[in-house]
């Protein structure tokens, strides 16, 4: 036999479960060397085709004609695209899109034409030669006016357009979802109030700007089949809802999705990908690129959408919270992909974090002429948030209550009676308001840097589920090599939120190798990646992370059973310790690299046992359950929340308005930290993002022209902007059905940044501005308003 | 269209390489050279994704015309590994958690490099500016100016 005894004990086999450990990034390295593929990177040689899009200048408007002769005749181009050939539909919850607009624009920017060319300088040239015969319309562009009878209609043929059983669109007029709630009596629980206050907030349209913008190769070959790289946080979906548009099997189409550099939600489902498609299905077995430029990057893929929130809060005199009434109108843009989500989301969140007896919420998807509404880290909750908890902190001041304070009686704990109308599961936010609180010295008053200057500190909670169908899958594998290591295979993008990593630490401390024995079966390619719904939500560490600990589970089984029918053991007694299979009843082991190839040779060279190993995984979700539209109560809404709390303190300038973060706290609770060095990295960079859409951040909209699609007019934070330090608090109070009890954490840094610094400026100034971006010119003007300068 | 022989030292190698007139050092870079490690970010000069060091400086590459670089040396992100050893820079970005994407990172490690040969010990203050125009979307960048502050001891202590 090949076993080697072991001298003296199994002490020298201590336990290395990776998972808890600061664990490097598995593609640290290569992004570090400039050898990370992202799609725009890769090589396909002289014969790369390169393709634009003929846009539209007209925010609403009928397509009278479109004349594409004279492009075609410009030598270089090799084919020209519209969507006259191309009837289906694109929509992952409400199929509402062409690939290409056929009768109709509905934004500045609505894909109207392909160009295919030898080279982009002609593509470029040819975009001016195609003639296009447009009549105008009135737009729609305030989802307020958008939802009454008298806006004009965007969507005339939306009640035949197909829609998920959970989302209510009405027909005839521009909402395409209407989530209500309807729990307790307000109206009665008005009357027992002793404070009440009445706010409107609005948010500005803002932009993910990943660095990476959108880039995609397809190429259709002349047996039907299409192959499309993409730079995407959902290969899978994009196979889905490519080939459904195009009446094709989902076999038919191939997605490969390599390092994404940077998605926010702004690469989830598909977009550009679509057009790239049918404009290498005109040039058969040649591969076409398209690339957006910076500008395109800015408002002809996804936007965050802009909100109008009207929210009435009231507490009794000793500070509980009785009853709530909120109107959300989303400015879902002229499509709506995932904006009929983040109506619901926002709708079976709409209390925030707290526990409210009465509530009734309407949250309206409202179409309107401005750019398609998409999923953007947090999905919906940065926004609603913003409105929530600065009522938070006005109603608490109101009653004469600290702000902590009546945070802490009012939010979630375990069992606390949810929205919807269920329980919460055990969560660790008031540790989170706690910690946080302290970490910012909460109730001290710090000196300002000069004598023009005021200081403030104000903090936020939350809590985000993932957003999505009741039942979105993930699938795994984990196969040994010759050597004993690991190659794990998955479906899930990496975005930079170092997804492959913690799926390389869960996988070797489930199956018991070195962390370094992992290494992931990567570019993603849905022709050989196992299935997974998206790269989107915060749902990977917790359902992808149970596929793959499913997966080495099922390998480790098969391992030990194979070792203990050859050492004649009970599988009991053995273990995986260190990439070594171990008796702890015999004292044996034998290195894995001799077992999960080849097997293992029966006694007496009688024959052999085993083969390969490969371990399958699978996750998805039972317990989702139906709301009823009416009232918006169920059993379960969704699978979990994740909560936290945010503090700041900020220095605002008298002389210029300029508002400075100089510190934040984050305390979130993830329910165990694989990586906590990552976890500390989602939630500094969350602050930051989050800091950047609250202090910079906003489209410029007139009449649906975007006037500010640059790095110059739109600004984001830079390493000057950043805080001089953000303290990073880990709580772990276990997900139940959690790999090792984890929770998401991507999204949730960013949800409570916005109304964290509002409330810091309320506090330094007593003033409030309605609308983010809290910009000098805003805040000074508000100064001025007020008398604190002049 | 015009096209341009062009002879420069790129990464240490001697290159020639024809170009169009209306190339930029990132279009020569990653299309003609295939050095696809420095990235296109915006095109315009304002991301700073793009950022090589050229004669020792760094420079938007989209902004400078490849036929400006005609006896140049221009250094990329795939020049600061040697002999399959990071540098302590990409060290650094490892122990502090300062690369997400990655997308912005080969600009970051160049405006890096380039401080720290002008400037070996520099302020956070300083830190700071020298990577103000490397835009960065994930880490919120306090990692990253860690990372070039541990950057600079470690080649300090390597100097000593």
């Amino acid at each position: 036999m090949m076993v080697k005894s072991i001298e003296p004990t199994l002490a020298s086999h201590p336990s290395t479960s990776p998972v808890g450990d600061n664990a490097p990034r598995v593609d640290a390295t290569q992004k570090l060397t400039g050898a990370a593929t992202f799609t725009d990177d890769l090589q396909f040689g002289p014969g790369l085709l390169h393709g634009r899009v003929v846009r539209s200048p007209h925010a609403h408007a009928i397509i009278k004609s479109i004349d594409t002769s004279k492009a075609e005749a410009l030598p270089g181009v090799r084919a020209v695209v519209t969507g006259k050939n191309y009837p289906g539909y694109l929509g992952l919850y409400l199929q509402d899109r062409h690939i290409f607009c056929r009768d109709r624009v509905r934004y500045v920017g609505d894909p109207v034409a392909g160009i295919v060319a030898t080279t982009e300088d002609v593509a470029e040239q040819a975009l001016d030669l195609i003639d296009v015969e447009y009549e105008e319309l009135e737009g729609v562009f305030d989802p307020v006016f958008g939802a009454t009878p008298e806006a004009p209609l965007i969507h005339p043929d939306m009640g035949d357009y197909v829609v998920a059983n959970f989302i209510f669109p009405k027909p005839g007029t521009n909402i395409s979802n209407h989530f209500k709630i309807r729990k307790g009596d307000t109206e009665a629980a008005w009357k027992e109030c002793s404070a009440v206050i009445e706010r409107t907030y609005r948010i500005p349209h803002v932009q993910h700007v990943p660095l990476e913008p959108h880039a995609a190769i397809a190429r259709a070959d002349q047996d039907g089949t299409v192959t499309l790289w993409s730079s995407t946080q959902s290969p899978f979906a994009q196979r889905n809802l490519i080939a459904k548009a195009l009446g094709k099997s989902q076999s038919d189409v191939r997605v490969i999705g390599h390092y994404v550099g940077g998605g926010f939600g702004s690469k989830a489902g598909v977009t550009m990908e679509a057009p790239a498609v049918v404009m290498a299905m005109q040039v058969e077995g040649q591969p076409v690129k398209l690339r957006l430029t910076r500008e395109e990057e800015f408002y002809t893929t996804f936007v965050r959408q802009g909100l109008v929130a009207e929210i009435k809060l009231g507490c009794d005199s000793t500070g509980k919270i009785l009853a709530m009434e909120n109107k959300f109108y989303w400015d879902g843009g002229a499509y709506t992909e995932y904006g009929v989500n983040v109506t619901r989301a926002s709708g079976y969140s709409s209390t925030g974090p707290y526990e409210v007896p009465n509530v009734k919420t309407d949250s309206y998807c409202v179409y309107t002429n401005h750019p398609v509404g998409g999923p953007f880290r947090g999905f919906g909750m940065p926004e609603m948030h913003a409105g929530i908890e600065q009522c938070i902190d006005e109603l608490a001041l109101e009653i004469g209550m600290d702000r902590v304070q009546f945070r802490r009686i009012n939010c979630l704990k375990e069992g606390s009676i949810l929205v919807t109308g269920s329980r919460m599961h055990p969560t660790g936010l008031p540790q989170c308001l706690d910690k946080a609180a302290e970490a910012i010295g909460w109730g001290k008053k710090s000196e300002p840097s000069g004598p023009n200057k005021r200081r403030g500190k104000g903090l936020a909670l939350m809590w985000k589920a993932p957003a999505m169908p009741p039942n979105a899958g993930s699938s795994a594998w984990v196969e040994l090599r010759e050597d004993g290591t690991l190659n794990v295979g998955l479906g899930g993008q990496e975005l930079g939120q170092g997804t492959f990593t913690v799926s390389a630490q869960m996988a070797a401390a489930t199956l018991g190798v070195p962390f370094d024995w992992v290494h992931i079966a990567s570019p993603v390619d849905t022709k050989y990646s196992p299935y997974e719904w998206q790269t989107v939500a915060s749902r990977l560490t917790w359902s992808m992370g149970n596929a793959i600990v499913n997966a080495a589970k099922d390998a480790r089984k098969q391992i030990i059973d194979l070792v203990a029918e050859s050492w004649e053991e009970d599988p009991a007694d053995l273990d995986i310790v260190n990439g070594e299979v171990i008796s702890y009843k015999s004292e044996e082991a034998m290195s894995l690299k001799d077992i999960v190839i080849y097997g293992l040779p029966k006694e007496g060279d009688s024959g052999w046992i085993g083969g390969p190993v490969v371990g399958r995984g699978r996750f998805m979700p039972t317990y989702v359950t139906g709301l009823d539209p009416e009232t918006g109560q169920g059993e379960r809404a969704v699978v979990h929340y994740t909560t936290g709390a945010q503090a700041v303190e900020v220095e605002v300038d008298l002389e210029t308005g300029r508002v400075e973060v100089l510190r934040g706290v984050a305390a979130f609770d993830m329910g165990k930290a694989i990586n906590p060095d990552q976890v500390r990295a989602q939630m500094e960079g969350g602050l930051v993002q989050g800091m950047s859409t609250a202090l910079f951040e906003g489209f410029k909209l007139e009449d649906g022209h975007l006037l500010n699609p640059s790095f110059v007019d739109y600004r984001i934070a830079t390493s000057a902007d950043a805080p001089d330090q953000i303290e990073a608090i880990i709580v772990e109070v276990p997900q139940d059905d959690g790999p090792f009890g984890a929770r998401g954490i991507g999204e949730h840094p960013m949800v409570p940044t916005i109304p964290a610094i509002a409330n810091a400026i309320a506090d330094a100034l007593g003033i409030r501005i309605s609308e983010p971006p809290f910009s000098s010119e805003k805040v000074y003007l508000a100064m001025l308003d007020k008398g604190l300068v002049d | 269209m015009a096209q341009h022989n062009l002879t420069l030292t790129v990464n240490g190698d001697p290159t020639t390489v024809t170009v169009p007139s209306h190339y930029t050092l990132l279009q020569m870079l990653r299309e003609k050279l295939a050095l696809t490690g420095t990235k296109n970010g915006c095109a315009a000069g304002e991301c700073g994704a793009c950022t090589v060091m050229m004669d020792g400086e760094p420079v938007n590459s989209c902004m400078v015309l490849a036929a400006e670089c005609d006896g140049a040396r221009i250094d990329t992100v795939e020049s600061l590994a040697q002999d399959s050893q990071l540098d302590p820079i990409q060290e650094a970005f490892i122990e502090t958690s300062a690369v997400q994407c990655g997308f912005c990172t080969p600009g970051v490690l160049i405006s890096t490099r380039a401080l720290l040969d002008r400037n070996p010990d520099p302020t956070e203050a300083e830190i700071r500016e020298a990577i103000v125009g490397n835009l960065c979307r994930c880490t919120g960048y306090l990692s990253i100016i860690k990372a070039v502050r541990k950057s600079a001891s470690t080649r300090a202590e390597a100097e000593v």
